[in-house]
């Protein structure tokens, strides 16, 4: 066992696959020599050498472009995007060509690429540097796309997300990178975590929350403070949003009749919809309030003043009193 | 440019030597390109005629720039190689290997398509067995996957050349600078060839660059450019073979340009009249590869006029097998849109 931070939980997964197998390297900008800006890929150049840990060009586009042909030459490449907000050069690589490359040669080809991106707010990283792009790519069939909340996760789900035959956007959120209060105990070696499984964190049966990332974190936090309230809070990693566990959030909202979902991205389109309307569709005899949300709001990104930045941020504070709302619908 | 009249060299024996002995070609060759020329014509016509009788909804045409196209299929090694086309490539990829049948399997969008099971428009081209990678319609997205895959090549040390094309209109998209940028850092084993017909849709080369050869944009990426004409097959193929070899032997991409000319619109749903002249047309005709490549043969007495019906007649026959095949073959059924969003069987 070692203690892990997040960061450092991927940097062992990137290590591990890339010792076990060869056809494993990673892309993007400063990951080589720097050992990437957040220092996920420190170290690995040095073992791997400077292909296999490539410093591309600055240009995201190409960085999945190149992944993407080396990935139907056999390869299995990990490309990092320095921020998620850069990613969207990329966007008509990820989506119009690895997202359907299977679907649209019937079967003949596939996509093994791993595209990592760190994403998420609350590091005064202003409009540019605090992005949530989830939602963008969980609406498109032919990508899977995971969002862990603790290290342990972490390292599982990207050795999944390696190992898996299609392409998977991996986002990773910058404020728990290095955080040490989610330092976490975690087996050496090798262990895979199956993608598209949530897990319920805490149990509880008032009522239940929809998270992941930071805002996992934070709910779980929103729930102790509910906790000494006398209210008893569920909270369900959902650790993948697609493919989403819908059994596993139904299964919830069954048991307490009543459901939260947290994430930092815009209210309006965001992944909470989704969620909402299969509550709708499919628990709808179950629920005994509306379904609430407690996200971002709909701005078009993340102001650096901290004020302003803390007004776009859900916090246990806000997650608290939104939980404490529905309870007493 | 060079051209086919340009004095042939002399052999060691005094003897001048023919073009086509001085590239390596024998006439078994010379013919098999000649076929796959008048094949990949005379199926563009079919396709043209079945889209006016309302059995095929969309064709894309390779018509007028076939010559690139076979002379590159030639320089690579079909099957061993990786092909990134684009979608005016019929003719590429019936010389490498496909067989009418199977392009009018995609034509006509049956559930035995080989490149998508009727999934893509025609002419989105993708046939794994022969590593022609699946073509998509948006432009240029092709040329940092051939980079990509040309890196594998460099990492895995396979030995095999990626092939890419696209035509001028894609070379304003920053995917071309991206891809050729990318390709010379690491001395890539990619060749970039770029059919220039002149239009972009309807946009003139006058609207989209304001240079005179693409293939000068080479210089900036410091790796070799050639301008070739590419109604011109033996010529086209002396700078295929050129630059696949260089790619073979470690000393990285090149950007090929081949100047030629689409005689129909960009599309069935387009119409050139309204962007170019029909003396435009005309004129360009008067290039034809096919009757300059046969010009040719007929010099160096291949064939006459007489084979040259003769062959026209067998294609023909093989363009009506094609299309019998393709029209008693079965549709995808409508379920089957559900299949292949991903692996149906993990693949570790």
């Amino acid at each position: 066992m070692a203690v892990r931070t997040v960061v450092e939980a991927i940097r062992d997964a990137l290590l591990e696959e890339m010792r076990r197998d060869e056809r494993v390297f990673v892309l993007g900008e400063d990951v080589g020599l720097r050992g990437g800006v957040f220092r996920a890929t420190d170290g690995l150049q040095k073992e791997f050498g400077e292909l296999r840990v490539l410093d591309t060009p600055l240009a995201e586009g190409c960085i999945a472009g190149v992944a993407i042909g080396a990935a139907l030459n056999g390869m299995r490449p990990v490309a990092e995007f320095q921020f998620a907000d850069f990613i969207h050069p990329a966007v008509e690589q990820i989506i119009d060509e690895a997202a359907r490359i299977r679907y649209r040669s019937n079967n003949g080809f596939s996509c093994p690429v791993v595209f990592r991106a760190p994403y998420g707010g609350g590091v005064q990283g202003g409009m540019y540097h605090s992005q949530s792009v989830e939602a963008m790519f969980a609406q498109w069939p032919g990508l899977k796309v995971v969002t862990p909340s603790f290290p342990y996760d972490y390292k599982g789900l990207l050795k999944a997300a390696i190992r898996d035959a299609d392409p998977v956007v991996f986002l990773e959120h910058k404020k728990t990178y290095a955080l040490p209060s989610l330092r976490q105990e975690i087996p050496d070696g090798d262990y895979v975590i199956p993608i598209g499984k949530a897990k319920t964190v805490r149990e509880g049966t008032t009522l239940s929350v929809f998270a992941y990332g930071m805002m996992l974190h934070q709910s779980l936090e929103a729930a102790n403070v509910l906790a000494n309230e006398g209210l008893n809070v569920e909270v369900v990693d959902l650790r993948t949003l697609r493919p989403l566990d819908k059994e596993a959030v139904i299964n919830s909202v069954k048991k307490t009749g009543r459901a939260l979902i947290v994430h930092e991205a815009n209210l309006f389109g965001g992944f909470g919809g989704e969620i909402a309307a299969i509550l709708a569709e499919e628990a709808f005899e179950y629920l005994d309030a509306p379904v609430r949300r407690c996200t971002g709001p709909d701005i078009p990104a993340m102001p650096f003043a901290q004020p302003m930045e803390d007004f776009f941020m859900p916090n246990p504070q806000k997650i608290a009193e939104a939980m404490r709302k529905l309870a007493a619908y | 440019m060079r051209s086919t009249d340009e004095p042939s060299v002399k052999s060691k024996d005094g003897f001048a030597k023919a073009k086509h002995e001085e590239l390596g070609l024998s006439k078994e060759e010379l013919l098999k390109m000649h076929y796959d020329l008048v094949l990949a014509r005379m199926l563009d016509e079919r396709i043209w005629m079945l889209n006016r009788q309302g059995k095929t909804a969309f064709v894309i045409s390779c018509a007028g720039q076939e010559a690139s196209q076979v002379a590159f299929a030639r320089a690579i090694k079909s099957g061993f190689d990786i092909v990134f086309p684009y979608y005016r490539n019929m003719a590429l990829v019936l010389a490498m290997g496909m067989t009418p049948r199977e392009v009018m399997l995609h034509q006509l969008s049956k559930a035995d398509d080989p490149c998508s099971g009727g999934r893509q428009m025609p002419s989105h081209f993708g046939y794994p067995k022969l590593n022609i990678i699946s073509v998509s319609s948006p432009v240029a997205t092709q040329l940092t996957q051939a980079a990509g895959a040309a890196f594998a090549s460099k990492l895995k040390k396979d030995g095999k050349v990626t092939l890419t094309s696209v035509g001028d209109g894609g070379t304003s998209k920053g995917d071309f600078h991206e891809a050729l940028n990318f390709a010379s850092v690491h001395a890539l084993p990619v060749v970039f060839l770029v059919e220039n017909n002149g239009y972009a849709i309807s946009v003139p080369i006058s609207k989209q660059m304001h240079i005179k050869d693409i293939s000068s944009r080479a210089a900036s990426y410091g790796m070799p450019g050639v301008t070739v004409d590419g109604n011109d097959l033996l010529e086209v193929y002396r700078v295929a073979q050129e630059a696949v070899e260089r790619a073979r032997n470690g000393g990285g991409p090149t950007l090929v340009e081949a100047k030629t000319y689409r005689y129909r619109p960009h599309s069935s749903s387009d119409d050139d009249r309204a962007y170019r002249t029909r003396e435009e047309v005309e004129e360009w005709k008067h290039k034809d590869p096919i009757e300059q490549f046969e010009r040719y043969l007929e010099e160096h007495n291949f064939m006459d006029k007489e084979s040259e019906k003769q062959l026209r007649l067998k294609i023909r026959q093989v363009i009506d097998d094609a299309q019998e095949y393709a029209e008693k073959a079965a549709n995808p059924s409508p379920e089957s849109a559900l299949k292949y969003v991903y692996a149906e069987e993990e693949v570790r």
